[in-house]
Order: structure tokens, then C-alpha cells, then sequence
């Protein structure tokens, strides 16, 4: 998978949407490392939740013309970059600054893809619309997280997947439990050690 | 904000609203934008979408000329209706205005073509 044209974005920026760091490009390689299950699947749409700058989901969309993007944040900055990333690299997207995935009507996303606020930090840290909101995690670096897997059968279509960015303090064997109780079979895709951080990318599907 | 999008938003998740499906539209500037045409890729979306809740999307924002109301079954063997589907699908662009819940009068303006969505806790189910 190709990676996007950035040089559109204004440093900046950066100070109020996430910077793209190894952990966006980890997702970027499990879904490469994942194409053919994802071609062979066909999807007609793709969401992206909590997109910052665009990156994951414009990769995606470069890779596959025929699937329509879509992506949420609850950052409005970051969905303004988002949109802007995606039009620079003529993919074809719409963006909503919604919190995960309330206001969409069920079952029509094929692919999900998330990297979430994932450090552990206070509740009270977690919750907000601006920068932090894409890193504090709150107990466990999951609560965020957790409100979005309860989200999971309402979003996707009956045969699509799931991609989820953790690290080893989220406690993902809990995550894999939590989503067999759904129904979920999960596989990891990908593994990295970051500086002090292990992070992974699950996929879900039924 | 693409017809595409409303056609896949709801605001069931407000407190007291039962389906919140379809949100009106109310545009104040709309932008035409120019896309690749695509008959597959456009073939492949339709039997995703409410073909009556784009349609009535389209007719409230003066984007309905020439849309069929119903969809004939060789539907993507038709290239000048894919034509139009693409274009009411992909090319218009509600850049301002905003979507209202039709249950709770509850509005959600859409700024810079994006539409906000948020809500405060008090408002959620
Ligand atoms: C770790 S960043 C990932 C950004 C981008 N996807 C990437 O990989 O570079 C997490 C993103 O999720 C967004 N976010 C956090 N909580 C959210 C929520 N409740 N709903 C939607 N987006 C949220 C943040 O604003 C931030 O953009």
C-alpha cells in the first residue's frame, strides 16, 4: 500500500491533531499485510473511526478505488486534515465529527478500522474534543475502546471486519474474550515493540 | 457532506427518538464537485442505499431532476441513470447548512462540508 501525500498539511496542525507516528503506519502495514483477505472481500464501504490526519483511511482508499470511505472524529480539526488528506490524494471520502459511530444506521460497513486513545491515564483525562482526546485512553488505555466494540455488531455488515490498534497495557486477550461473547473470531495480524511500548493489531470478524 | 452520507446518518441516539431516520436538509451552499464516473463502483453502492430517502434528499435541496423515483431492476445496465445516481451521490456537496432530527426538531449544522454530530450526555439515550 502506498503511503499518502502529507506535505499538503501544515506543521502546525499538529499541535491540535495527531501527528501520524508508527502506530498509524503499524495499521497501515497489517492492512497491507492483510490485502488479500480484504480484496477478496470486495468492501463496498470502509470507515475509519477517530481518523486524525487522514492517513489510515486515504491508504485505504488509495488501495481500493471501489470502496467509498468514510471516517469519524470527534476532533472537528481532525476532520477537517482528514478531509483535506483525502482530497489531496484524490480518494473519495466523507467525514463526520461524531463521537465513534452514534449516529450511523446499522450494518453498512464492511471494513472498521481503529487506533484508539489508547494510553492508560484518568478517567477524567479521557472525554474531550481536542488533542488529548487522541491519546488518553482512561482505565486500562480502553475506555474509549470499549464503548466502540459494544458499538461493533450494530456497525458492521453481516460479513465485514474489524482492525484494531492496541498495546499490550489495553490487556487484548481481555478485548478477544469480550468480542467472542459477541460472536467475534479474532486473529492478530501484526505485532511491533515501539520504544517501551508492544503494540498489535487484532482483526475481528464472525 | 455527500447525499451518500445522510443517507447513512440518524439520530436514534438522542434521548426520546425512535428512529431519527431520515434527518432533513436544510443547505444554504452547495458545491458541484467533479468526480471520476464509475458504473460498477456505482452499481456496487446503490442496493447499500435508501433509494427513496436519497431521492427525497436530493428533490429537498433541488438536486432531483431527472432521478427516477424508484429504481428499475437492469438498474446498472442503465448508464444514463448511473450517470445521475453518480452524480446525486458523489458530485453535490452540501457545504453549510444543517440536518434536522425529524422527531425532535434537534439540529446539527454541517460546516466547511462537514456536518457535526455531537452530543452533549444529557442528550443521549
Ligand atoms: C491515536 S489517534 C489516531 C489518529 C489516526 N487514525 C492515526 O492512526 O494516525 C486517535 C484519534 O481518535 C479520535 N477520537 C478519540 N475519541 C474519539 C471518539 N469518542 N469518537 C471519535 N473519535 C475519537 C482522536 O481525536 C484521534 O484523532
Amino acid at each position: 500500500m502506498d503511503t499518502p501525500y502529507q506535505s499538503h498539511i501544515n506543521k502546525n496542525d499538529f499541535d491540535y491533531v495527531y501527528e501520524p507516528a508508527e502506530d498509524s503506519f503499524l495499521l497501515i502495514d497489517a492492512l497491507e499485510k492483510d490485502l488479500p483477505y480484504l480484496k477478496a472481500k470486495e468492501p463496498i464501504f470502509c470507515l475509519e473511526v477517530g481518523s486524525g490526519s487522514g492517513i489510515v483511511v486515504t491508504a485505504f482508499g488509495m488501495a481500493f478505488p471501489k470502496t467509498f470511505c468514510f471516517s469519524t472524529d470527534i476532533n472537528f480539526r481532525a476532520c477537517e486534515m482528514t478531509l483535506s488528506t483525502a482530497i489531496q490524494n484524490n480518494v473519495l471520502l466523507d467525514v463526520v465529527n461524531m463521537n465513534l459511530v452514534s449516529c450511523f444506521v446499522n450494518n453498512k460497513f464492511d471494513v472498521v478500522i481503529f487506533n484508539p486513545p489508547y494510553v492508560v491515564t484518568d478517567t477524567t483525562e479521557c472525554g474531550g474534543c481536542g488533542i488529548e482526546a487522541s491519546w488518553a485512553g482512561g482505565v486500562k488505555g480502553r475506555e474509549v475502546t470499549d464503548k466502540l466494540l459494544d458499538a461493533i455488531p450494530k456497525i458492521l455488515s453481516p460479513n465485514g471486519a474489524f482492525y484494531l490498534l492496541l498495546i499490550k497495557d489495553n490487556i487484548p486477550l481481555e478485548v478477544v474474550q469480550l468480542m467472542s461473547k459477541k460472536g467475534y473470531k479474532s486473529e492478530t495480524i501484526i505485532t511491533r515493540q515501539v520504544r517501551n511500548e508492544q503494540q498489535l493489531v487484532l482483526k475481528f470478524y464472525k | 457532506m455527500k447525499l451518500i452520507t445522510h443517507n447513512m446518518l440518524t439520530s436514534k441516539c438522542l434521548k426520546g427518538v425512535l428512529t431519527g431516520y431520515p434527518l432533513a436538509i436544510k443547505a444554504t451552499n452547495i458545491k458541484v464537485n467533479e468526480v471520476d464516473f464509475n458504473p460498477d463502483f456505482i452499481s456496487r453502492i446503490i442496493p447499500k442505499l435508501d433509494w427513496e430517502v436519497l431521492w427525497k434528499a436530493a428533490d429537498s435541496i433541488g438536486h432531483s431532476e431527472g432521478l427516477p423515483q424508484t429504481i428499475e431492476r437492469n438498474y446498472d445496465e442503465d448508464k444514463e441513470f448511473l450517470k445521475k445516481a453518480h452524480r446525486v451521490l458523489l458530485e453535490v456537496e452540501v457545504e453549510e447548512g444543517y440536518l434536522t432530527c425529524p422527531e425532535s426538531g434537534r439540529q446539527f449544522p454541517i460546516t466547511k462540508g462537514i456536518p457535526n454530530m455531537l452530543l452533549t450526555e444529557a442528550e443521549v439515550q
